[in-house]
């Protein structure tokens, strides 16, 4: 799950990581409010979507003055806010940020996550700050220091060190930097997080470590045992069918394309995917119905396929394990009959009781186009498309 | 021969009692997998199907029946504790189906695991399969057939999709592993492979892989240097998105890293056989054997 970099900071800050003051705002008077209760005369005002790289887009301000407060978040606010993370068709504005200006010495990136080819955390730092750290992975890959954490031990304060130092920083400044990074492993360990980055993590002219800018994703699997982070989902920031078919526990993601397809498992999906495309088409979507696959769960996936206008045929993939292909057979028929499925439908039911399914879709009198194999299912969706 | 699950296997199923666990251990039986117990804490003493004893701890299991293969069907907050409890009583092999348990949990668990001898197979994953010797996890069990090849997968109904192409092309395997789609796993394609590659009763390898991590990647090169038979591969998601999530914890393009195509062109330059669609894993693989 991800969230707004002002929530990310409320978090930090529960835990004594350092971050500048701010608070946010929903709306352009909110903003001036919450500018005169900054300690410093300059504001920046940063607007609040789940993307980075908002700097360029004009997501960022620096107001010298109250006027320019104002200005700044009426430009800001309700924007369209495009960014290389947002697509083309970018995101509404719907908070702003309103943070203290920093006297910035050195800007640094800072980040936690976790380091899949050896099971463990791994803590990244670089001098490389305020650009994307991906960047600097491929072209420079030495500009990164890491650290990797025992998983028994934790993140020990030499290891810290052996970051502040490489980073180059003096006196005061690193042992303000070993904090800030003790206490950030804290905050991720503490919360599940599956993501923590600072980028940049600034110096100030004061020997100060803050983050200037904060982004937490969490491990959905953990939330389970944080219920106060379920309150800090951003609705308007997800797809609204994604919206719909979390509620009905599918798992749907919307892509550009044409062909709706509803399969059983993640791994199938993905292979469903790209043989439709393989065969000329484009995918509308992701869509895993799960294990059961049964008449609830298959008139959900067709209410969610079918209200992406874009859908101009339906594939429906089906690997019967445990799951019996006559039954699911028997549950898209029930299905279609009890909402207007207005497009082609292509079915491929494989595994157990392929054949009865097969014979009991064939005797519908719905006109459902059976197909036998993967590459005969891709090939006789595309075909459904230019048919129509 | 077939590796992990072999004739000596004794099986033993934590959460047995369980809605899951017992639908499960009822197919693993018509398979003819030698189940020998089952572990529901608090239903100690009564008996699974009227033939299957259950204890209160995998310990007091190992102890009276001798298990050695462990198949955990529990709830995902109660998972890292019931791998860690097998692994502490002796287990070895250990195949872990729950799905949905939180990274930081496997991390600790893979840090334990180290200093045991215990073999870890998951967490989300569909099992391990040994045709002609028996089961532990969720596949169906009808669509395999006993043979030469091996297997092994980050996916579930698409592993079945692709053993599917095999049997019905009357190419058998030896052994079929589904690693799981997590961030962490106990086992990743270099350390199954390990296991095929001293097995002389398995001539070939399809690999299965999907977007997400650089396990791909990893086997590509140890295959390059260290392994002799044969290996067909797919990699899913040639059509993700980079940034979402494609239903497994561990399938998502992140950094620009990740993408099928990469892993594609990894194995292609290691000499693996790529498949580009997910229909032709039978046909290559029937290609490629001769």
């Amino acid at each position: 799950m991800k969230i707004h970099e002002y929530q990310a900071k409320e978090i930090l800050k529960q835990y004594n990581v350092p971050v500048p003051e701010g608070y946010v705002a929903f709306s352009v008077e909110e903003a001036v409010q919450n500018a005169a209760k900054l300690k410093t005369d300059v504001a920046v005002i940063k607007a609040q979507i789940h993307a980075g790289g908002r700097g360029k887009g004009g997501g960022v301000k620096i107001a010298k003055n109250t006027d320019e407060v104002h200005r700044y978040a009426e430009q800001m606010m309700n924007m369209n806010l495009v960014t290389h993370q947002t697509g083309p068709e970018g995101k509404e504005v719907k908070k702003m940020l309103i943070e203290q200006g920093v006297d910035i010495e050195q800007e640094l990136y800072l980040g936690v996550v976790l380091d899949r080819t050896v099971s463990k955390l791994v803590l990244m730092a670089s001098t490389e700050g305020g650009v994307e750290i991906e960047k600097v992975a491929a072209e420079t890959p030495s500009k990164i220091l890491k650290e990797w954490v025992d998983p028994g031990l934790g993140l020990q304060p030499y290891q810290a060190r052996n970051l502040a130092f490489g980073l180059g920083l003096k006196g005061k400044q690193v042992s303000n930097a070993v904090k800030f990074m003790m206490s950030l492993f804290n905050a991720f360990t503490a919360n599940d997080c599956s993501l923590a980055e600072i980028n940049p993590l600034v110096v100030t002219k004061e020997g100060e470590v803050l983050a200037l800018d904060a982004k937490i994703n969490f491990d959905d699997s953990a939330l389970y045992r944080h219920p106060q982070l379920a309150e800090l989902r951003d609705l308007d920031e997800e797809e609204p069918l994604e919206v719909e078919a979390s509620k009905y526990n599918l798992n749907y993601i919307k892509l550009d394309g044409n062909v709706g397809c509803m399969v059983n498992g993640a791994g199938l999906a993905m292979a469903t995917m790209d043989i439709i495309k393989l065969a000329g088409g484009e995918p509308a979507n992701f869509l895993d119905v799960g294990g059961g696959a049964n008449v609830d769960t298959v008139r959900n996936g067709f209410k969610i396929i079918l209200a992406d206008k874009n859908v101009k045929a339906i594939l429906i993939n089906i690997f019967g394990g445990i799951v019996r292909c006559d039954r699911v057979a028997k549950g898209v028929i029930e299905a279609v009959k009890s909402i207007d499925v207005h497009v082609p439908i292509v079915i491929r039911l494989e595994g157990t009781n392929a054949e009865e399914a097969s014979e009991i879709l064939q005797n519908s009198e719905l006109n459902f186009n059976v197909a036998s194999g993967l590459q005969d299912a891709a090939e006789k969706v595309v075909n459904a498309l230019t048919e129509n | 021969m077939s590796i992990l699950l072999t004739g000596d296997s004794k099986i033993l199923v934590q959460g047995i009692t369980g809605s899951e666990g017992s639908f499960h251990t009822k197919q693993m039986l018509d398979y003819n997998s030698k189940v020998v117990a089952g572990v529901t804490p608090g239903k100690g003493g009564q008996k699974f199907d009227d033939q299957i004893p259950v204890f209160n701890t995998v310990k007091e299991a190992v102890e009276t029946t001798q298990a050695n293969a462990s198949v955990i069907f529990v709830p995902p907050s109660f998972a890292a504790d019931a791998i860690i409890e097998a692994a502490d009583s002796g287990i070895e092999l250990v195949v872990c189906i729950t799905e949905g348990i939180p990274a930081l949990d496997m991390v600790r668990v893979y840090d334990f695991l180290k200093n045991t001898s215990t073999h870890l197979i998951g967490p989300n994953c569909p099992g391990v399969i040994s045709p002609g010797i028996g089961k532990m996890g969720i596949m169906p069990g009808f669509i395999h057939t006993k043979g030469r090849v091996g297997v092994i997968s980050r996916s579930g109904t698409l592993t079945y999709e692709a053993v599917g192409q095999l049997t019905k092309r009357g190419i058998g395997q030896s052994t079929g592993i589904g690693i799981g789609g997590d961030p962490v796993i106990g086992t990743r394609f270099v350390d199954a492979l390990k296991l095929f590659k001293d097995d002389d009763e398995t001539d070939a390898v399809v690999i299965i892989g999907e977007i997400g991590g650089t396990a791909e990647e990893e086997a590509a090169a140890w295959i390059k240097n260290h392994f002799n038979k044969p290996v067909i591969g797919f990699i899913a998601g040639q059509t993700a998105p980079p940034g979402r999530r494609m239903g497994h914890a561990g399938a998502i393009i992140s950094g620009g890293k990740g993408t099928a195509s990469e892993k594609m062109k990894a194995l292609e330059a290691a000499g693996i056989h790529v498949c580009k669609s997910p229909a032709e894993i039978g046909s290559t693989t029937q290609k490629v054997l001769g």
